[in-house]
């Protein structure tokens, strides 16, 4: 009883590791992708980025309104 | 129901010591927008001053009333009223866009976006006249102190208990950021901590109830203009929002809003939505960057913003279901669309906000912001990010990263561009907004001014002024002077086919 149990666990196992193994390359690359289209929208974004950041927004300063 | 923004407003390109009062400055982007609209935007009065109401018989001459010199009050401010029903003019220091009275949320969002284009237009043209880059932002902080606003207006019965619109709209107001949030970079009115937070305005909320708008700012605005018939509307100002420029932000904060009015208005409500702490919880819901805060109920039971919005949703559908039957076809097909939108919106901010960050501008801010700091190890106090907050809601499609992310199909929108470029020109049909813009599209000479509720024109050979009353937000409309207006060459036709 207890060995079939382990067995399936076993089995489960080795099928849960297959599983694992036939996603992770699709998953890497899914990944890399996702990085380069981050990576790509950060550079365009630092494009238009006004060039000194510490410069212009200190001197964005505004009077109150409601 | 209709939206005003303020716009953050700075010139480049000059020495402080010569640099422009922002109060001059935001008047040269008014009259640059004035000069060069299609349409020529003729002059404004002060809109809610009594002595407009004075104004019937008072004799000009036509010099007078030339729309140069009209364009003009008396402090020298410019005040224009656009061919699409807004009004463009200068307040407390910055230009500000108040989008005409529409009937639906999608209005809402059209007419908004205009102003954006409006304020995009206008930042160009005085760019051109002054010799400097003038910068316009849709936002609602500099970071350092300062808060202009962008308030919401809706039309109550004035048959509504205004206590019950402070016991039950407050929470609604107090949580409703996890959706309407613009994002914000730095905790504090002077953001004297580092982080970032859901809500532009949160911070600057003082206290519950009140008159006040620029000091000691209330959750609920207690002013009562209603620019219609006082006797039997009011006009709810609500001053808590943020400046949004995610479409599917301002069509969620203002169809949820307007749907919560209706069933508070209706009585409706039933369930227990009564803050313990409105000032305290806003600040605490807006500083949650999970969106999981929880919310005390003066009963002692607590739970989530995001729980207590779905009690709203839960009550406005069942409100929605019985009286149904008595709205127009549009107006069913849009409220079911809120509510959907509304649910998914809670059930993914429950799951992980950043589902939403192609739909809602503090999400997609947070999200931008995140990978900046992960690729470049940025901390909260980087001027990098406090430069994306701002930059992220410049009017200019060329510099605003808000644009960046439409273009790059990582943010979703509901209208197009042609929609929202005939909407900077054509007014809305359906209420009295369209019968000012199409006069001043068609007769803007001869207006000498105009309010929310009137149009005075100048008529040949009528010894005084003739003014056109619209108490009723909902005559003026193109089915009912569509055909008059369009068939009227000159003012003295129009006034002889209104019979006067």
């Amino acid at each position: 009883m207890a060995e079939s149990e382990q067995s399936q666990r076993k089995t489960r196992r080795s099928e849960d590791d297959q599983e694992v193994a036939e996603v992770a390359p699709a998953d890497a690359a899914h990944k890399a992708e996702l990085d380069s289209e981050v990576d790509s929208l950060l550079d365009e974004i630092d494009d238009v980025l006004e060039v000194n950041a510490e410069e212009f927004v200190r001197s964005f300063v505004q009077k109150g309104g409601q | 129901m209709g939206i005003e923004t303020e716009y953050g407003i700075s010139a480049l390109g000059a020495p402080d010591d010569i640099d422009l009062h922002p109060m001059q400055l935001s008047n040269h982007v008014v009259k640059a927008y004035g000069s060069s609209a299609p349409g020529r935007p003729a002059g404004w009065d002060y809109e809610t001053e009594s002595p407009l109401r004075d104004l019937r018989g008072y004799e000009v001459t036509r010099g007078q009333a030339h729309p140069d010199q009209l364009t003009d009050t008396e402090l020298g401010m410019a005040n224009l009223i656009l061919t699409n029903g807004a009004r463009l003019y200068v307040d407390h220091a910055h230009p500000e866009y108040s989008g005409p009275e529409v009937t639906s949320a999608i209005d809402v969002v059209r007419f908004d976006k205009a102003g954006d284009l409006v304020m995009a237009i206008a930042a160009q043209r005085a760019s051109q006249s002054l010799g400097r880059s003038v910068r316009l932002y849709k936002n609602n902080t500099d970071g350092k102190g300062a808060s202009y606003g962008t308030h919401e207006n809706y039309l109550l019965s004035r048959a509504t208990p205004f206590d019950r619109v402070v016991t039950q709209f407050t929470g609604f107001l107090v949580s409703r950021q996890v959706i309407s949030g613009a994002g914000r970079v730095g905790i504090g009115q002077t953001s004297q901590q580092h982080g970032f937070q859901l809500s532009q305005r949160a911070d600057f909320f003082e206290a519950e109830v009140g008159l006040e708008t620029t000091l000691n700012r209330p959750i609920i605005n207690t002013r009562d203009e209603p620019h219609a018939d006082a006797s039997k509307h009011r006009r709810l100002h609500v001053i808590t929002g943020d400046a949004n420029l995610s479409e599917i932000s301002t069509y969620l904060k203002v169809g949820s809003a307007s749907w919560v009015l209706r069933m508070i208005e209706a009585g409706a409500l039933q369930a227990d939505v009564r803050v313990a702490a409105p000032v305290a919880t806003m600040r605490a819901i807006s500083h949650d960057v999970t969106a999981q805060a929880r919310v005390t109920l003066t009963g002692g039971q607590t739970m989530t913003a995001v729980d207590l919005q779905e009690v709203y949703l839960h009550s406005a559908r069942a409100y929605f279901e019985t009286i149904a039957a008595e709205l127009s076809e549009p107006a069913q097909i849009e409220a079911k669309d809120v509510f959907t939108r509304w649910q998914d919106c809670l059930d993914a901010l429950r799951r992980d906000p950043f589902e939403l960050a192609d739909q809602l501008d503090w999400v997609a801010k947070l999200k931008l912001m995140q990978s900046y700091r992960d690729r470049d190890s940025l901390g909260w106090d980087s001027p990098k990010l406090a430069l994306i907050d701002l930059q992220y809601a410049d009017v200019d499609s060329r510099r605003s990263l808000y644009a960046a992310l439409v273009g790059k199909g990582k943010m979703q929108t509901l209208l197009s561009g042609d929609e929202i470029e005939r909407a900077r020109t054509t007014p809305p049909e359906d209420t009295r907004a369209y019968f000012r813009g199409r006069v001043m599209e068609k007769f803007g000479g001869s207006v000498v001014a105009a309010s929310w509720d009137s149009v005075i024109f100048d008529v040949p050979d009528r010894p005084a002024l003739q003014r056109i009353p619209l108490l009723d937000p909902l005559r003026g409309t193109r089915e009912q002077v569509g055909q008059m207006i369009d068939s009227c060459s000159d003012v003295t036709e129009l006034f002889a086919a209104l019979g006067r």
